[in-house]
């Protein structure tokens, strides 16, 4: 089937077989590697992009069913060299360790904070639900979160 | 001059992580590369009557099916670690075939692997293999496994048993001191099965060079160096020095990718056969199925109490399953990783473990964050605290009074054990009282009493542990049955501009080491970290290298590191002195410069640099260059310990748990960056939380895994957990250069049994004494109304 997705501002027209996921397309058609794909079921939120400005675990929409959607991923967060405020604020918190699951919670985070400016912490750990970390047991996640939301209050 | 040391300086390697831009294995795509799929067994223990590929041979794509019939189904993976029997028998340890031939011993195990030019066309034409199975009965629980009549999981062996181990006192003497105790506590349970789950599965690709006749292996895995040595000495018997193997992001391992696993093998294998590379990236339910697991032991122990409340004895028996096969370091977790811990911070005068160790139908156990430790810290933090209660003493106040007193290693000799090992620096009351201070103990008991008048169930759980890690010296593993030395390399190049590289045989998964590492470098030479970079994970750039685990990278690997950095000084300063017509022994170095020690006459690293590679005015006999590798092996092992301390809520209706706070005060030793410190804490304390409150993997009789999915298996998420409180005390360790204990699986060692002894504590009115992990809702509920 042909395609047609916005992605981080391009357009990509593909043919692709209909069983395609997102997540396989973004990494597979478009080598965008930075989604990462930690189980496949909707289970670890790894995969998380933005289609249409919500966030959605790519692994579960079919790349078809994104066809004349609009998607950012980790990749087309950044300003050129300047990082999101999300981004420099996972790195000012070490909200970080491995990496893996890092897009997918920045992903996430800027869903978060963009339907809620001003979350307390249990509004940031209930927004995370669907994301797993294993590694910094999302203390530091939650703290970079808080501070990008100050940051980007101003 | 800025230094670095002991500093929360930001991580360098997060701007890739954080802009998309990691390098983990499954991210690489190679030219001509296919892809691969493996057909695995849905029996726990069957027949294999017959395999037929020819359908599926037939579909679009295939490249090429293999399976056990053809010649890689003679090689097989070995374990690492060899513990014979108690009476001197030989440890039974069957061959991990590459791919199973006749016989299934646990459910995922391969049967074959299909490659084709796609992933889908690989999945769809596995779907058409055709193995005819003969299901037979299986056995899944450690101790059912040495019961007679018990399936046999391998049967050229008589029973199940891989081999029975045991340390410390004699028993007979445990025993009667046990007899004539004033108090005894006993306990039985289980310490479950856990799967690792780091968020990124396994990931391989081998490519063979036909024209070079040389091979890359990119794997996802803790150890590169490890894996290229098992890989071509014991499992295929390819020439070493033509394999190179590439392990750049990983994401995540907790011990779970320290193992040689039969893919990567196979792989390797296959790609020479079919002269392209493969690629094989493990599903999650293929994770669950097939990635070593953690833990589980069957545990039965009793504790004995003189009237002070002083311990007398301790006596332990265990079941510890080991799987279907001997995973790389597998005999090594619930024995030296365990038993050698049974002293705990505590001065028990009598112990006495005995362990069982059977093979089981169900995939391989091997170490997970902690790997014994975390085991042995359940068993004593547990039925220390259950034994307060049996003697209505406070559990703080039975601790304190059992406590080896301090000692630093130095002034005051290290602790000699009654299970093998010695101690090398410890505190272990100050950290009891810090942690008691951080969550205000005699208050909350105070108000856990105003609530529980108003129906309200508090709890609080006390854990005070110790690990052994900085693994490790190799003379001792290697006369305790390893087959490995524990050393690391550090090899420091300082480029003729006096930029320095450092190729470290450490891996970091997580932990930081392209940050850490560049800050003591940095510090040692006195310049910038911006002229530091740090190399790990290719085996064609690093000398050799055992690895990261069991929290080893700073005071193993890092020590190998500091060695060169030594070797780099010596040899400037005889530069340094030729250039400023000094004696050596009048220089000092300082700031990144060597000066005449009361004169302002001084040279710089980057000049004495420069002079090594341009060596036209240079001392007499001297070799060019500044290039040194060394190696490090420890003298003992590290003794990180700590308080952890739990505050719940249990929910007197529905027996939910929730965790309101936690607190953790740990000696690490000394702290090179106390950000990651923190960072491996939290992370630790909430993967141990994970074990007391949500996780376990399930088999059902018949072997079959019901826990295989995200949807079955529960991992801490972000609204399960409160902040961890973090607070620290230093005690260096006297052993190596940078006083470092290691920090990498203190939190999930320690956390454990301080979340289910704060449970029990909410429910001790109700005459409960011990629930079985993990806490679930149910569980706790019945607890409750029994
Ligand atoms: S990969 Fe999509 S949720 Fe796990
Ligand atoms: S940083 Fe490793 S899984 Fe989150």
């Amino acid at each position: 089937m042909n395609i047609s997705i916005t992605v981080n501002g391009k357009i990509h027209t593909h043919d692709i077989e209909p069983r395609v996921s997102l997540a396989q397309f973004l990494r597979e058609n478009l080598d965008l590697t930075g989604t990462h794909i930690g189980c496949d079921t909707s289970g670890c939120g790894a995969c998380t992009v933005t289609l249409d400005g919500a966030a959605v675990k790519s692994c579960t929409v079919l790349a078809v069913q994104a066809d004349g959607g609009e998607i950012t991923t980790i990749e087309g967060l950044a300003n050129g060299d300047e990082m999101h405020p999300i981004q420099a604020a996972f790195k000012e918190n070490h909200g970080l360790q491995c990496g893996f699951c890092t897009p997918g919670m920045v992903m996430t985070a800027v869903d978060i904070l963009k339907n809620n400016p001003d979350p307390t912490e249990t509004e940031i750990r209930h927004g995370l639900e669907g994301n797993f970390c294993r590694c910094t047991g999302y203390h530091n996640i939650v703290k970079s979160i808080q501070h990008a939301a100050e940051q980007m209050k101003g | 001059m800025e230094t670095f040391i002991g500093k929360p300086v930001k991580r360098r390697e997060d701007a890739r992580f954080l802009k998309g831009a990691g390098r983990y294995t499954d991210d690489i795509k190679l030219p001509k590369m296919t892809h691969s799929a493996f057909v695995r067994s849905p029996y726990a223990h069957a027949n294999i009557r017959s395999i037929d590929i020819s359908e599926a041979s037939k579909s679009e794509g295939v490249v090429a099916i293999y399976t056990g019939a053809d010649s890689c189904g003679t090689f097989g993976v070995p374990c690492g670690w060899q513990v014979d029997f108690k009476n001197g028998e030989t440890m039974r340890e069957p061959l991990h075939p590459l791919l199973a031939k006749d016989k299934i011993k646990h459910v995922g195990e391969a049967v074959a692997i299909v490659i084709a030019e796609t992933l889908e066309q690989a999945r769809d034409a596995a779907e058409l293999v055709q193995v005819d199975y003969e299901s037979l009965p299986a056995v899944t629980d450690a101790r059912k496994a040495m019961e007679p009549g018990a399936p046999l999981v391998h049967e050229d062996w008589p029973d199940n048993a891989s081999f029975d181990w045991c340390i410390g006192n004699d028993r007979a003497a445990v025993e009667a001191a046990l007899n004539s105790a004033h108090h005894v506590t006993e306990m039985e349970f289980r310490n479950q099965r856990l799967a690792p789950n780091a968020i990124e599965p396994r990931s391989y690709i081998a490519d063979y060079d036909v024209n070079a006749g040389k091979w890359t292996l990119y794997t996802s895995t803790q150890n590169p160096h490890l894996i290229r040595l098992l890989l071509c000495a014991f499992v295929l018997g390819i020439p070493e020095h033509k394999v190179r193997v590439v392990s750049y992001d990983v994401g995540g391992g907790f011990g779970s990718k320290i193992y040689h696993y039969t893919e990567e093998a196979l792989l390797t294998w296959a790609s020479k056969e079919i002269g392209r590379p493969i690629k094989w990236t493990s599903d999650r339910t293929e994770a669950f199925l097939t990635d070593a697991h953690g833990r589980d032991h069957v545990v039965k122990s009793k504790m004995g109490f003189d009237k002070e409340g002083k311990i007398v004895a301790h006596l332990t028996d265990e079941y510890c399953a080991m799987g279907a096969y001997l995973s790389t370091f597998a005999p090594a977790v619930p024995t030296y990783l365990h038993g050698t811990l049974f002293q705990g911070v505590y001065t028990t005068p009598l112990i006495h473990l005995n362990v069982t160790a059977p093979f089981t139908h169900t995939v391989a156990v091997d170490a997970y964050r902690g790997a014994g430790r975390p085991e042995a810290t359940y068993l004593l933090e547990r039925i220390i605290s259950k034994a307060a209660k049996e003697m209505d003493m406070d559990p703080a106040e039975l601790r304190f009074k059992n406590f080896i007193p301090p000692f630093d290693g130095v002034n005051e000799p290290g602790y000699q054990t009654q299970v093998a090992l010695q101690y090398d620096s410890g505190n272990y009351p100050e950290v009891l009282k810090r942690g008691l201070e951080m969550v205000g103990y005699q208050d909350f008991r105070k108000e856990q009493e105003a609530a529980r008048k108003n129906g309200k169930l508090l709890g609080v759980g006390i854990s005070t542990y110790i690990e052994g890690c900085g693994i490790a010296p190799s003379a001792v593993v290697g006369s305790l049955g390893a087959r490995a030395g524990l050393y690391e390399v550090g090899a420091v190049r300082v480029q003729p501009t006096g930029k320095v590289s450092v190729f470290t045989g450490s891996h970091s998964h997580g932990q930081g080491h392209e940050t850490v590492f560049a800050q003591f470098v940095a510090d040692k030479l006195g310049i910038a970290m911006d002229d530091v970079e740090i190399e790990h994970g290719d085996t064609d750039q690093v000398a050799f290298g055992m690895g990261t685990y069991g929290s080893r990278s700073l005071s193993v690997g890092g020590s190998a590191i500091i060695k060169s950095v030594e070797k780099i000084l010596e040899k400037g300063a005889k530069i340094a002195a030729h250039k400023l017509e000094a004696a050596e022994e009048d220089l000092e170095y300082a700031e990144g410069k060597w000066t005449v020690k009361g004169t302002d006459k001084s040279i710089s690293f980057g000049d004495v640099s420069l002079t090594a590679y341009v060596p036209h005015d240079y001392p007499e006999g001297l070799e060019p260059g500044l290039d040194f590798s060394s190696f490090y092996d420890p003298t003992n092992f590290t003794y990180p310990f700590g308080t952890h301390i739990a505050v719940v809520e249990v929910d007197a209706d529905t027996g939910k748990v929730t965790l309101k706070r936690f607190v953790a005060c740990d000696d690490v030793g000394n702290v090179m960056n106390p950000m990651i410190v923190d960072g491996q804490i939290q992370g630790g304390v909430v993967q141990g939380v994970g074990q007391a409150l949500l996780e376990e993997v399930v088999y059902d009789e018949s072997g079959q895994m019901v826990s295989g999915s995200y949807m079955d298996y529960a991992m801490p998420r972000a609204d399960d957990i409160p902040m961890i409180e973090t607070d620290r005390t230093v005690t260096p360790c006297p052993h190596n250069p940078l006083g470092v204990k290691g920090a990498g699986e203190a939190g999930a060692i320690g956390s454990t049994p301080a979340v289910v002894n704060a449970v029990v504590d909410a429910l001790a009115h109700l005459g409960v004494t011990d629930i079985q992990m993990p806490l679930t809702p149910q569980r706790v509920w019945k607890a409750m109304q029994n």
